[in-house]
């Protein structure tokens, strides 16, 4: 009886574990998004995920079925990337070009006199410009950016993942946006130059 | 949300991230629709913001490789 008991034990458990790496990897595409730019490289981004992926194989049991999968994974992903050796970073001072939310629309539309349409306008703005712009933003701004705007987390799942209070979630992604806006605007200007 | 009673524009950009966030309050959502609808200035800049943020999530979005992929189903831990 006991042994039947076990066996019936052993196998829920097994169907437990599969059924969560399963769900887990269905979200791997999600969890690449934002590691990509978590991570200061591909290669980072690669190996971080990998260890994300491991890491939550063998502790599934630590998940409480029912709650938010991907913002667990994410945890586990940003977790090990101060692990990896990222430090706190001081809080860059405030730049001039940070102080307002339309200096970058303000530099695009400048050559257009105003009269080109909105969507066209940020089309102006290449590839490179936004990655190299959002790489450039400290990364306690930029993690928040990369979870809320790219990952499409809400501000919550990004306080609980990064382990900080809403209210710096807030903040950091008010000011992060304006970082980014700023590097993209200095890019234009270096292009016009 | 502080008001810029000489600077309506001010106000208004001041509202714009959490405009774009659904996060203002019924009343703010109000008063910053209210002023958009006249200004075309700040309605400008607001559509660009929000073409912004779409246009940098898509240009971001890098496929997964997917070798990576193989790899992570390989770190799964067998059945005994």
């Amino acid at each position: 009886m006991a042994e039947a008991s076990d066996a019936t034990r052993i196998a829920a458990d097994a169907r437990d574990r599969v059924r969560f790496e399963e769900e887990a990897l269905a979200l791997s595409d999600q969890v690449y998004r934002v590691a990509r730019h978590i991570a200061n490289s591909r290669e980072d981004a690669d190996e971080l995920v990998q260890e994300t992926y491991a890491r939550a194989f063998r502790s599934w049991r630590s998940y409480q079925p029912g709650t938010n999968l991907r913002a667990w994974m994410l945890r586990i992903l940003t977790n090990l990337n101060i692990d990896r050796g990222r430090r706190a970073q001081r809080t860059p001072p405030m730049q001039g070009l940070e102080a307002n939310d339309y200096f970058l629309y303000d530099k695009l539309a400048e050559s257009d006199n105003g009269l080109s349409d909105e969507d066209r306008v940020v089309e102006r703005l290449s590839q490179d410009d936004i990655v190299s712009a959002l790489s450039a933003v400290p990364h306690d701004f930029r993690d928040v950016i990369v979870l809320v705007d790219i990952g499409d987390f809400s501000y919550q799942d990004a306080a609980h993942i990064l382990d900080i209070p809403i209210g710096t979630v807030m903040s950091r992604l008010h000011r992060g946006r304006r970082i980014l806006k700023r590097e993209l605007a200095e890019s234009v200007l270096e292009e016009g130059s | 949300m502080m008001g810029h009673p000489d600077d309506p524009c001010a106000h208004c950009e001041e509202m714009m991230q959490p405009y774009l966030d659904h996060i203002l309050s019924e009343e703010e959502m109000r008063e910053a629709e209210g002023h958009l609808d006249e200004c075309e200035w700040c309605r400008r800049r607001y559509r660009f913001e929000e073409s912004l943020r779409v246009y940098v999530r898509q240009i971001v979005t890098e496929p997964m490789p997917a070798a990576l992929k193989q790899k992570l189903a390989a770190l799964r831990i067998p059945l005994d």
